[in-house]
């Protein structure tokens, strides 16, 4: 993964698996580290597998026996000596936290937050909703699917390319105001 | 700077096109995979080139969504297109410029691209 912020779209993809009603996407930076965190109100994990969700030989796909989300993401924070947290109980949710060291060589860049937090939204299986916040030292910027939905109103879904456009452009120029 | 008054435009266009959409049963879909080996190989940029291009020729009968992981890793970023009536087609090792060219000659005209499907890499 060349972006932090792909690594936000693919753990992500793992709480819409789990079933969530909610995924909740932040993103802080600040006193040269940046810290991306996803939670969710997903079916959670058994202690068991919690405890080997970090190992590629751990994974829910059917696919193949290899999962490397959370391997990869683990392993870019560690390389900036950050640190990945993964806290998960069964039938309450998940909440993955990983902290980079910002101002060391080889934290990669965040890249395009807003394609991710667009293309995820426009994802989005019916009856769930995302999050996104955004802080910087100038400020904070929120981005909540509910209420682009209460604009669109029932007839007018997320997927539609249109809107995801919107979406992208409202959420690049939401942060760039931050920035 | 985006509005939400111009995300209400977005809604009152769309809305008068309903009708005409609820008609349609030949809905063409373009499933992206977007598990890990996806995102990794590029799926992000592929996804938007596809909203991107049904935005613009204002495709109203294709709609994009978004799988995981469709079992051929090294062959992401991977698109299947499903048009009604006809066999289903696996693009592979897409790219954000090979896009139009599939949404222009498959999408809009059903002559699949096929130095881009499965069957030409394999």
């Amino acid at each position: 993964m060349k972006e932090l912020s792909l690594h936000l779209l693919d753990i992500a993809q793992n709480s819409i698996a789990a079933g969530a009603r909610h995924v909740d996407l932040t993103v802080e930076e600040g006193g040269g580290s940046l810290s991306l965190t996803v939670a969710d109100d997903g079916r959670g994990m058994s202690p068991e597998f919690l405890a080997a969700v970090t190992d590629p030989f751990t994974t829910t796909r059917t696919t193949r026996k290899v999962g490397l989300g959370l391997p990869f993401l683990g392993l870019a924070a560690e390389q900036t000596g950050g640190a990945l947290r993964v806290e998960s109980q069964l039938g309450a949710g998940t909440t993955v936290t990983a902290v980079f060291h910002s101002d060391h060589i080889d934290c990669p860049p965040l890249g395009d937050t807003a394609s991710t937090v667009a293309l995820l939204a426009q994802g989005l299986p019916e009856g769930m909703e995302l999050t996104y916040t955004r802080r910087t030292g100038r400020g904070e910027f929120r981005f909540d699917t509910a209420e682009i939905r209460a604009v669109l109103g029932p007839d007018v879904p997320l997927s539609e390319p249109e809107v995801a456009q919107w979406m992208r452009a409202y959420v690049a120029e939401g942060e760039e105001a931050i920035g | 700077m985006k509005s939400l008054e111009e995300l209400r435009a977005i809604r009152e266009k769309m809305q008068k096109q309903i009708d005409i959409r609820e008609n349609s049963a030949d809905d063409i879909r373009v499933v992206v995979g977007m598990a890990t080996c996806g995102i990794a190989a590029g799926a992000r940029p592929v996804l938007t080139a596809f909203l991107e291009e049904v935005a613009k020729r204002d495709l109203k009968n294709v709609t994009v969504t978004q799988t995981g992981c469709i079992g051929v890793c090294r062959l992401e970023p991977i698109a299947e297109v499903y048009v009604p009536g006809e066999e289903k087609v696996t693009y592979v090792k897409l790219t954000p410029e090979k896009v139009p060219r599939i949404v222009a000659e498959h999408l809009v005209n059903h002559n699949p691209v096929t130095e881009y499907t499965i069957g030409a890499a394999e």
